[in-house]
């Protein structure tokens, strides 16, 4: 048991021992300072500028930088439904696996492009290598979208007044060929030592321990696990995703995996701290998220390593925990906190079977993802972030007795609106989503996979996932339906990029306005009192809007099977 | 008409009030507050709620629980209304009494013919003469008249008013006591900043603030999400087989949205510019008082904010060889003609009566800007009194030599921020005066206080940089402007504004009106001209230069108390979500009487108890929201932390005591 504590405590350790020079690395990347990998890349890059007629030197406005983010995000989206449609005949296919209908290529499309990876099909027999392949690809770009997005922030947020905030598409090429390319080159090939495989030969005939024949399926694993996780992504490349034993073979790269979902979001604060210079916002920042995560990862952890009291109650013993829907090589404490871990960052990959968890760990799984920001997406969750920080100053601008501003910048209607309008849009998502679903059962009570307070719980937990880009499920649901692939499809699009738009328009009205020099009488944003302001705001605007609907779910479930 | 501390609620207006609460419950006046609206709708429903039940439904619960819930919603609103109405009422009270000041009076007409004041218009000239009150608000154009203006001011010494200077200016219902004017009438009937105050108290032309409309749409967004989760939970409900009345969505929504701020947010704004008012500044906008609040530069004059008026002599110095005794006499005698502060602060010092000295057919040499000294001439003595150059001029022209000792003593006095006057006796000089800016008690206290708010102050002097070093040292200012000329204000404001600070300023004279213009935040004093009246965006009836120091705590209390009454209607929400939640599906779901943590009664009760609170949580807080949140200079963290203290955490706190008590209450007649 103390093993698996600890076991937990070097995950999140390494975890910010390696953030800390990452985010410093990313802050220099943004900040078009040079790096030791600019030999190497500065040429490729500059090939990709040559053809594509980009100047990435020439700053554009936030505006601009947004429309580009959007139409290339669409270009992807094209390519990818041709794709998924027609893989029976593109190359790449030695399974044959066939093509994929209108709506799940709909759904699988835009949930990779949004980095949900939601996986209405499984990664064995709904796909082919080319198809695979093509989501690895867009797993990241959509990352280097979120993170350009934040970079965009970034800039406006540093002391002065702007005009432009870079270029968008420097931006977004660099994330990929500086950060997450070195770093899943470096993940893929800890993950071969682990045993994860890397082929393009197709299935592969084992026996079995009782004699039979099995037909296993492989791929490219080994190239497609790193950024499922770097890119907070969290796709699988099979159906069971990182329970599967070829894609997370053991405690070791669980770990590995674990280290690198967690890895860009922690090191993204500090490079927001270092880009704008105000290395003591990072540390708040992190803070504040670190303390949410701990109040929604230790219960998780407890309660799943203390078993079922159910079971118990039929005289079963359950020392491992609560081993429903879990690995026995990864432990039952390990299963919990990866539960959270994979929920409050949008990775959404899942080592153990969360519909089989307790219920409370179920609502606070729910929970992570209705809040959406404690670490967060790559990049997102800082702009996600960023939304609670602006009613927070509002609020407490206020109490203070001086009109709101955020690091020298007045708060004004404009920007509370934009704010009000993206706070108000993840619980709008949610709650009409689950509404539909519930008041149409001819469409879902046949998918759900239990009845009564859990079923309502699967549909509450597919849409707040698709809402909060998450991609893990409730397992239980039969999700590959015209109803779940075109209703969650069109939440993820709009809970993708409008959370991105928002922010991003404020920092940049603000980034134009006048810089008021601070006094004693400014509210100082770098403090822990303003980060415990912060944590209540997202407590009571977050949590509080969906208390009556995890009331009838996971609450109403924990205390009928008191 | 000192701020007075009068009852919150007095008869005559609670009266008004009531009769307010029930006409501005016309959707129309409602619809500009959106949480109050959504309120309303409310009501509607639960009004036909009711109707259908008398026509026969079952399904809703029984007729006297959605009638009380009905009622109970009604004087949510009706509190809501109460509040603006009461700080509509008190503000209009507060600007009546000033406007009783100028009822009919007639008024002499300099074309000879005499009307009732309400028939003068703007360029009418009238006559006024001791003993008659000012019909309307004017400029002097002609003569100079002592006049009490306790009737605007409360303060009894008659004040100077005369044609041409900065002090022009004469304010309808005030009293000449001496002499004879020729005012200009400067405003319309009707038009006077009174009565624009009174109408902006009013309602009438009251517009939103920009804070107000940021924080309106704060509250619109909190309303929203409560929409959003109000309706779906509907299908919710009956996805679990669970069946709401309309009542209990009707509460639940009612109580989740800031009901408590959304009710009282007008009244904080009302009762900001009353408070203003009380302290006998009269605003322009709702806005001037909002920004006072974020105020980050002052510029004050020296005289009279930071110095007691004028400078005072405070030491005799003679040079060498020079008996005091002599010394003294020439300095007295070369003051008994002197009509300034100064020049009597001499006498003064001297403690002896000019008359006492022998000065046979006195001459008396007036100041002139030229000569820059004045004095005495009688016999074959020439006592002359001055600037330290102009003596110097007249000593060393007369071929006498000026005396190093003196030439020593007046660089002391410089630099100790006093004014050297050197006094010479038959083109010798003979000593040095010491004169010395007085600097009032207790102003280093409000400076370190502003200090403490994040205020810089400046100081605004005639003085050498000398001088005004030293004062501004000894008063605790951050810094000065010396020399001052009115463009040197108007350059410093644009300075500091280009660099993204908000500017206060006060000002009286014609050659400030660009620079109250420019100001963020411009208080004009009543005695000046018309010209710097219309330039600022308020007007001090005192005439106070400090009066800019309670302007800006006015403001911040304004935003604070919008501030903390936000926070508290929120956190409220926490606790009336334990209260409604168990109570809407206990029925269905008996295991959920886990979540009713405070044991109430029944899901009606808790349902009833609910909506109680939050309607009579309104009342409650209305002093708090006339009176404002108390503004402690204790920087912004700290404040920060107290204010969340007191209004987050009791904002938790209160309604789970306060819901528990009235259900006690409503479950003994259940």
């Amino acid at each position: 048991m103390n093993t698996e504590i600890l076991g937990i405590l070097a995950m999140f350790l390494i975890t910010l021992l390696l953030a800390l020079p990452l985010g410093k690395y990313i802050a220099r990347i943004y900040d078009g300072q040079r790096t030791f990998l600019d030999p190497v890349l500065g040429p490729v890059e500059r090939l990709f500028f040559r053809i594509s007629g980009i100047d990435p030197n020439e700053g554009w406005s936030w505006q601009k930088n947004l429309v580009a983010l959007l139409v290339i995000n669409g270009v992807w989206f094209l390519l990818g439904m041709f794709i998924l449609m027609n893989m029976n005949w593109l190359p790449l296919n030695p399974d044959h696996n066939p093509s994929q209908g209108a709506h799940l290529a709909f759904n699988t499309t835009i949930s990779f492009l949004v980095n949900c990876n939601l996986q209405h099909y499984s990664g064995e027999s709904g796909i082919s290598y080319l198809g695979q392949l093509y989501l690895m690809f867009l797993q990241f770009t959509t990352a280097a979208t979120g993170m350009a997005g934040a970079a965009l922030l970034f800039r406006a947020l540093r002391k002065g007044t702007h005009k432009t905030y870079g270029n968008f598409f420097s931006d977004y090429l660099k994330t990929c060929t500086r950060i997450l390319l070195p770093l899943c080159l470096v993940m893929g090939v800890m993950l071969l030592f682990c045993g994860t495989p890397m082929t393009m030969e197709g299935k592969q005939q084992m026996t079995g321990l009782q004699g039979d024949t099995l037909q296993v399926s492989t791929g490219p694993v080994a190239a497609f696990v790193p950024i499922k996780h770097l890119g907070t992504n969290g796709g699988g490349f099979f159906g069971a995703n990182s329970a599967h034993p070829l894609e997370n073979p053991g405690y070791g790269s669980n770990m590995i995996e674990m280290v690198a979902q967690m890895l860009i979001p922690f090191a993204m604060i500090f490079a927001f701290g270092i880009f704008i210079r105000r290395r003591r916002m990072a540390w708040v920042i992190f803070g504040v998220m670190t303390l949410g995560f701990l109040a929604l990862a230790v219960p998780n952890t407890y309660m799943e390593a203390k078993g079922n009291p159910a079971i118990a109650h039929m005289g079963i013993g359950n020392q491992l925990g609560n081993m429903e829907g879990k690995e026995v090589r990864l432990g039952a404490a390990a299963a919990g906190y990866w539960s959270i871990a994979t929920t409050v960052i949008s990775t959404g990959s899942i080592n153990s079977m969360h519909d089989s968890h307790m219920p409370l760990s179920g609502m606070n799984e729910l929970l992570a993802m209705m809040i959406n920001c404690f670490y967060g997406g790559c990049g997102v969750g800082i702009l996600n972030y960023f939304i609670f920080i602006i009613l927070a100053v509002f609020i407490s601008g206020l109490m203070v007795g001086r009109t709101p501003e955020f690091l020298g910048k007045k708060i004004e209607a404009r920007e509370m609106k934009i704010a009000m309008i993206i706070a108000l849009l993840h619980p709008l998502l949610i709650l009409a989503g689950t509404a539909l679903a519930a008041a149409f059962p001819q469409y879902t009570t046949g998918t759900l996979n239990n009845p009564g307070f859990h079923g309502f719980s699967e549909m509450l937990y597919e849409y707040t996932s698709s809402a909060a880009n998450n991609g893990s499920g409730f397992e239980g649901l039969g999700d590959n339906t015209p109803w779940w692939n075109i209703t969650t499809g069109f939440v993820l699009i709009l809970g993708r990029f409008l959370p991105i738009i928002g922010p991003v328009a404020i920092a940049g009205i603000l980034g134009s306005k006048k810089y008021i020099p601070e006094s004693a009488g400014t509210l100082q944003t770098d403090t822990p009192t303003f980060g415990f302001m912060t944590l209540a705001v997202i407590a009571i605007v977050a949590a509080l809007a969906f208390f009556p609907a995890l009331t009838l779910g996971p609450i109403a479930e924990f205390f009928s099977s008191k | 008409m000192k701020p007075q501390h009068k009852s919150l609620f007095q008869k005559e207006l609670v009266g008004e009030a009531l009769r307010q609460s029930f006409v501005k419950l016309n959707p129309r006046t409602l619809f500009r507050n959106p949480v109050m609206f959504t309120v309303w709708i409310g009501t509607l429903i639960m009004f036909f709620v009711c109707l259908w039940i008398l026509a026969g439904e079952k399904g809703q619960g029984s007729f006297g629980y959605n009638l009380i819930v009905f009622l109970v919603l009604l004087l949510t609103l009706l509190f809501a209304n109460f509040a603006e109405a009461i700080a509509e009422a008190r503000g209009k009270a507060q600007a009546d009494s000033l406007r009783k000041t100028r009822e009919e009076t007639p008024a002499r007409l300099a074309t000879g013919k005499t009307v009732s004041s309400a028939e003068l218009r703007k360029g009418d000239m009238f006559i006024c003469e001791a003993g008659d009150i000012i019909p309307a608000d004017g400029e002097i154009v002609e003569g100079l008249a002592t006049i009490d203006e306790s009737a605007i001011t409360g303060e009894s010494a008659p004040v100077i008013r005369e044609a041409g200077g900065d002090k022009s200016s004469v304010t309808g219902g005030t009293k000449v006591l001496s002499d004879k004017i020729k005012v200009q009438v400067t405003t319309q009937p009707g038009e006077s900043f009174l009565d624009k105050m009174i109408a902006l108290v009013e309602g009438a032309s009251r517009q939103k603030t920009p804070n107000e409309i940021a924080l309106t749409i704060l509250l619109a967004g909190f309303t929203l999400v409560f929409v959003i989760v109000c309706t779906t939970l509907k299908p919710f409900g009956d996805f679990a087989n669970i069946t709401i009345t309309i009542a209990s969505f009707i509460a639940l929504f009612v109580c989740l949205i800031p009901t408590t701020i959304g009710g009282l947010l007008s009244a904080i704004g009302i009762a900001g510019m009353d408070r203003a008012l009380r302290a006998n500044v009269i605003t322009k906008s709702g806005k001037a008082v909002e920004t006072a609040g974020d105020i980050d530069v002052l510029l004050l004059d020296k005289t009279g904010t930071i110095t007691i008026g004028n400078r005072r002599a405070t030491h005799f110095y003679p040079a060498a060889g020079i008996e005091e005794k002599r010394f003294v006499r020439a300095s007295v005698l070369s003051s008994m003609a002197d009509e300034t502060p100064e020049g009597k602060s001499i006498i003064e010092l001297a403690k002896t009566d000019p008359l006492s000295y022998a000065a046979p057919e006195p001459r008396f040499v007036k100041f002139t800007a030229e000569t820059r000294c004045s004095g005495i001439d009688f016999g074959d003595t020439r006592i002359r009194k001055g600037a330290t150059d102009a003596i110097r001029n007249i000593v060393t022209r007369a071929g006498n030599v000026f005396p190093a000792g003196i030439e020593e003593q007046v660089k002391q006095i410089s630099g100790n921020g006093g004014t050297p006057l050197v006094v010479s006796e038959n083109e010798q000089a003979i000593g040095v005066i010491e004169l010395q800016d007085i600097i009032k008690p207790g102003i280093q206290e409000r400076f370190q206080r502003l200090r403490k708010m994040g205020i810089k102050t400046v100081m605004v002097t005639g003085d050498n940089p000398l001088t005004a070093k030293y004062i501004a040292e000894k008063a605790g200012v951050d810094d000065f402007i010396a020399e001052a000329k009115p463009e040197d204000k108007m350059n410093y404001i644009r300075r500091e504004q280009s660099e993204g600070r908000l500017v206060a300023m006060m000002g009286d004279g014609t050659n400030d009106a660009p620079a109250l213009a420019q100001a963020d935040v411009g208080v004009a004093m009543n005695s000046g001209t018309q010209a710097a009246k219309e330039a600022g965006n308020m007007v001090d009836l005192d005439n106070d230069p400090t009066k800019l120091i309670e302007v800006v705590e006015i403001g911040k209390q304004l935003l604070m108390t919008r501030g903390t009454l936000t926070t508290f209607s929120i956190a409220n929400d926490v606790a009336k979500y334990f209260a409604i939640i168990p109570a809407l599906f206990i029925t269905a779901v008996p295991a959920l009487q886990g979540l009713n943590i405070m044991a109430l009664h029944s899901p009606q009760s808790a349902i009833l108890s609910a909506v109680i609170f939050n309607a009579v949580i309104i009342p409650l807080l209305i002093p708090l929201a006339l009176k404002g949140v108390a503004y402690k200079p204790i920087g912004a963290s700290a404040l920060l932390r107290r204010n969340l203290f007191l209004y987050g955490l009791g904002g938790i706190i209160v309604p789970f005591i306060g819901i528990k008590l009235i259900d006690m209450i409503v479950s003994l007649f259940l």
